[in-house]
Parts: C-alpha cells; sequence; structure tokens
C-alpha cells in the first residue's frame, strides 16, 4: 500500500467500533497518504460517517489503533485532540452550519477558536471573505443558515471546513439529497480545493459519478473549469476507491479495478455511472 | 435483570461525568462570557413575568386559605406571618423552580437535542470547541445565578400578593401584615429560601442539557428529549426539597 515515500496522513490499523451489539466498523485498516484522494464508497448504514468521524477522533475505536500526521489519535485526550482536528477539516452530512450564527460568523469560527489557528482579529474577516468567494458564495455574509438552499449551506460548509487550510479534508456525502447539478457543482468546489490548495481528500458517497469526476477530472485554475486527467495524469497522485459494507473494508483499489470488480454488491455502485 | 439495570445506571454514571465536567469547567478557561450573558437574559430576563405572576397568585390564595383557618383560632392578624414563612421556605422556591424547569429544562433540551441530530454538537468538537464548556457549562452558571434572584423577586411579589387580599377583602391593618410577615423570618429561612433555588438550579440545567446532549433518533428524539427533560427535572425538584427541608427542619431543632 505504500506509495513512495510521501507521508502518511492518515492509518487506520484494524479498526472496529460498535455501538452496543451494532458493529458500525469491523476490522478496518488503510494508510491514506499526502496529497491522495480517497473515494469512499458503501451503502446507507455500512459505516461511512463513522469512519471519518473516527478519523476526526469524534469516535473512540472499542479496538485497533488510527493514526493521524502520525499521532496516535486512540491514546489522546478531548483537549489533546482539538490541536490534530485543526488540521483536518470536515463536511459534515446535513452541514451542520451552527443555526444561530450568521454565515460570516459560521465561517468565522474555526478561525476564532481553535487554538493552533493563530489568525490575526484583523485577518479574520478578510479570510471568511476570501474563502467565501472560492465557494462562489460572496454576499451572503450577513445570512442565517436557514435563510440559505440546501446546495448553498453545503457550500458554506466546506467554506468553514477549509477556511484555516487543513491539510487533510473529510467530505461526508457531500451531494446527498441534492440535484444533479448542484451536486456536479459540489464536486467540482471539492476538486478545485483539492487541486488549488493540494490537499489530501477524503470523499464518502453512495454515487459512484462523484468518486468518477474526482479520478478523472482536475481543476483548472486558468479556465475555472474541470479538464478531464485520467488517473490523476498531471497529478502526482492518484485517487483510490475503498468499498465499505456493513462495516467491513471489502476492496480497496484503483477505479480499473473497482470496475473489473465480479462482486454484485460493488458492482452496483459501478453501474450508477452516468 | 442485570441488562435491565445497565442502562439507567449507565445513564446516571453519564449524568455525574456530565456534571463534573460542567461544574470543573466553571474554574477552568476558556470562559464564553458572552454565551453566560445570554443565557441569564433568557433564563433570568425570560423567566422574570411568569415568576412574579406564579408568585403573586400563590401568596393571595396563600392569604386567602390562611385567613379562613386562622380566623377559627381568632388569629386572622398572623395570616402575613403564614404568608411569608410559607412562601419564602416553600413556595416561592420551589413553585419558581419548577416554572423555570418547564420553560428553561425544556428549552435547553431541545435546543441542544436540535444540535445534537443535526450534527452541530460534532462540528463543534471538529471545529475546537468542548461542547460541554460552550453549551452546558454557561446554562449552569446562568442558571445557578438567576434561579434565587428570580426566587427573591417571586417571594416579595407573593408577600405582596397576600397583602392585596388581606387589604382589599379581609380588611386587615396592612402595618400590621408588613411588620407581622417581616419579624416572622428567620436567619435559617432566608438561607434556606437562597440555598433552595441555587440547588434546583443545577438540577434544571443539568437536567435538560443531560437529555439534550444524548438526544438520538431526529425530531421524534427531541420531542421525547424535551418531555423527559421537564419531568425528570420537576421530579428532582420535589426530591431535593424534601431532603434539604429534612436538613433545615433537623437543623432548626
Amino acid at each position: 500500500m505504500s506509495q513512495d515515500s510521501l507521508p502518511s496522513i492518515l492509518r487506520f490499523d484494524h479498526v472496529t467500533v460498535a455501538f452496543g451489539s451494532d458493529v458500525a466498523l469491523a476490522d478496518v485498516s488503510f494508510e491514506a497518504f499526502e496529497g491522495e484522494s480517497r473515494v469512499i464508497l458503501g451503502a446507507s448504514g455500512s459505516g461511512k460517517t463513522v469512519l471519518l468521524k473516527t478519523a476526526l477522533g469524534l469516535v473512540k475505536p472499542d479496538s485497533g489503533e488510527v493514526f493521524a500526521f502520525g499521532q496516535n489519535l486512540t491514546a489522546m485526550s478531548e483537549r489533546q485532540l482539538f490541536d490534530i482536528r485543526s488540521k483536518i477539516g470536515m463536511l459534515f452530512q446535513e452541514s451542520a452550519l451552527f443555526d444561530s450564527l450568521t454565515i460570516e460568523e459560521n465561517v468565522a469560527y474555526p478561525l476564532l477558536n481553535q487554538k493552533s489557528i493563530h489568525c490575526a482579529p484583523g485577518q479574520v474577516l478578510p479570510r471568511v471573505e476570501e474563502t467565501l468567494e472560492f465557494v462562489e458564495l460572496g454576499g451572503t455574509l450577513e445570512k442565517f443558515p436557514s435563510e440559505l438552499s440546501g446546495g448553498m449551506k453545503r457550500r458554506a460548509a466546506i467554506a468553514r471546513a477549509v477556511v484555516t487550510e487543513p491539510p487533510l479534508v473529510l467530505y461526508d456525502s457531500p451531494t446527498a439529497g441534492l440535484d444533479p447539478i448542484t451536486a456536479h457543482t459540489i464536486i467540482t468546489l471539492l476538486i478545485k480545493e483539492r487541486d488549488v490548495k493540494q490537499t489530501t481528500t477524503l470523499l464518502v458517497t453512495q454515487r459512484y459519478q462523484d468518486g468518477n469526476l474526482i479520478a478523472n477530472f482536475r481543476y483548472n485554475s486558468k479556465q475555472g473549469c474541470l479538464e478531464p486527467a485520467r488517473n490523476g495524469a498531471g497529478r502526482a497522485m492518484r485517487t483510490t476507491f475503498m468499498v465499505l459494507r456493513e462495516g467491513r473494508l471489502i476492496f480497496e483499489g484503483g477505479q480499473d479495478e473497482l470496475e473489473e470488480s465480479k462482486d454484485p454488491y460493488i458492482s452496483k455502485f459501478v453501474k450508477q455511472r452516468v | 435483570m442485570l441488562d435491565l439495570l445497565k442502562e439507567p445506571v449507565l445513564a446516571v454514571q453519564e449524568f455525574f461525568l456530565l456534571a463534573g465536567r460542567a461544574i470543573g469547567n466553571v474554574f477552568r478557561s476558556p470562559h464564553y462570557h458572552d454565551d453566560i450573558a445570554l443565557q441569564m437574559d433568557t433564563i433570568g430576563v425570560g423567566s422574570l413575568l411568569i415568576a412574579a405572576l406564579t408568585g403573586f397568585f400563590s401568596g393571595a390564595v396563600m392569604a386567602l386559605q390562611m385567613a379562613r383557618a386562622l380566623s377559627s383560632y381568632g388569629q386572622m392578624g398572623k395570616t402575613g406571618t403564614l404568608v411569608s414563612i410559607v412562601l419564602v421556605r416553600e413556595l416561592g422556591p420551589v413553585l419558581t423552580a419548577i416554572m423555570v424547569a418547564g420553560r428553561n429544562s425544556s428549552g435547553m433540551a431541545s435546543e441542544l437535542g436540535s444540535m445534537k441530530v443535526t450534527e452541530q454538537i460534532d462540528a463543534m468538537r471538529a471545529l475546537g470547541t468542548d461542547p460541554i464548556q460552550k453549551l452546558v457549562t454557561p446554562r449552569l452558571i446562568a442558571t445557578a445565578v438567576m434561579l434565587p434572584l428570580l426566587t427573591i423577586i417571586a417571594d416579595f411579589v407573593g408577600v405582596f400578593g397576600g397583602w392585596v387580599i388581606s387589604y382589599v377583602f379581609l380588611h386587615l391593618d396592612s402595618r400590621l401584615y408588613w411588620s407581622t410577615s417581616w419579624r416572622a423570618l428567620e436567619w435559617n429561612d432566608i438561607t434556606q429560601g437562597l440555598l433552595k433555588p441555587f440547588v434546583f438550579a443545577f438540577a434544571i440545567a443539568l437536567i435538560g442539557c443531560f437529555y439534550g446532549l444524548r438526544t438520538t433518533g431526529g425530531t421524534q428524539g427531541v420531542g421525547r428529549a424535551t418531555t423527559q427533560a421537564m419531568v425528570a427535572a420537576n421530579v428532582m425538584i420535589f426530591i431535593l426539597d424534601l431532603l434539604m427541608t429534612k436538613v433545615f427542619v433537623w437543623q432548626a431543632s
């Protein structure tokens, strides 16, 4: 699994997570390297969200170990985890924007509250504005989340996740419940973030099309649009696909291997391709 | 049998862990002063009218009932004494706490429950904030400060309500009513009248936040958490009241 000599960003080592008698993750092991994109496919309840929350230290594994940036998250207290979390951006499934705060306050939140992020008070607003422009949401600073559409909320949540420029970004079903056009816009933003900021990306999704775009397109910052780049050509890293089924990691590999798989569960996802 | 006990025992353990962390955070930075002020406004100023109304009517009813009972002994002049003692020792703290529990314990459970089911609590943790420090401790501090103050107001308005009834309907002398009301109170009464709401505040805030933070199951779960919080807070107020009254009665004797 080693990717030449690139540093490991995230490593799961025989991780098992259970809630009572329900096993959410069963003996999951994988390693993500700097600059890599990982697309995690799986049906509802297969453990995708739990995997991302475990990577962030929000859920403690019952057994096994999780390493992020070389540090063992399983051995850390909640307060020690705050430092690691400042290096990881997370887009939650339902955006999870704070209802009582404006979009400006939501996006400024990590800049003001993460201890290891040292942002001068005068720099907070310019960075918030710049990030909201990046996700094409300039002009919504004073609005509350309830005033935005589903797609706009998702973009505001992406802005909040990346405003601190974390080297690792986790996206939990960013296109769930969105129409195809908005879903395409969201994935374009993810690719833009990945290619412009050179971040390591973990994308959890039920839609194979999202993974297909991540794997085969790159962002052309001169023209401001996506362009084909099969298997990350023109980029240092390729995209790795993972498939979860009932908490078990049943596939890890490239897109070609995924498409050639005879496993009926995996085939169901690949057939969604449009 | 053991399986049946497992869940409630775990819940009690979680409650005390939450209580310990929330109280410990009072002495640990960061302190969210804006949130404390906002909660003081919501809990204190927001409950002012309801506390005053409860105090007024309970004082008025107390005067009517006590005057009727006392008149059979020819002691109607002692109405102020009984109204002030009963209000300051029992009715003021308990009724105000029940009103605040109904309004705020359920409010805390629904607010935090909604945040829990929409992953805002997880987002808070992901963005470098301890949800107990940010959400629970300010509510605890605000309730512990505001509930005794609300009780003082309810007590005073209650004695005033008793005076209105005594003066207008029972034709008692105003000076007699106020002097007997004032002279009836001892330090023991004042102490328990202020200590009780302070202790009730912990039950109201911590139970509301506890049920909110353990909400599961979407909007239905939020509704369930809200009801459970209110019922549990009210029951706990009565239990704590009995325990504290027993301690003060034992101490006075």
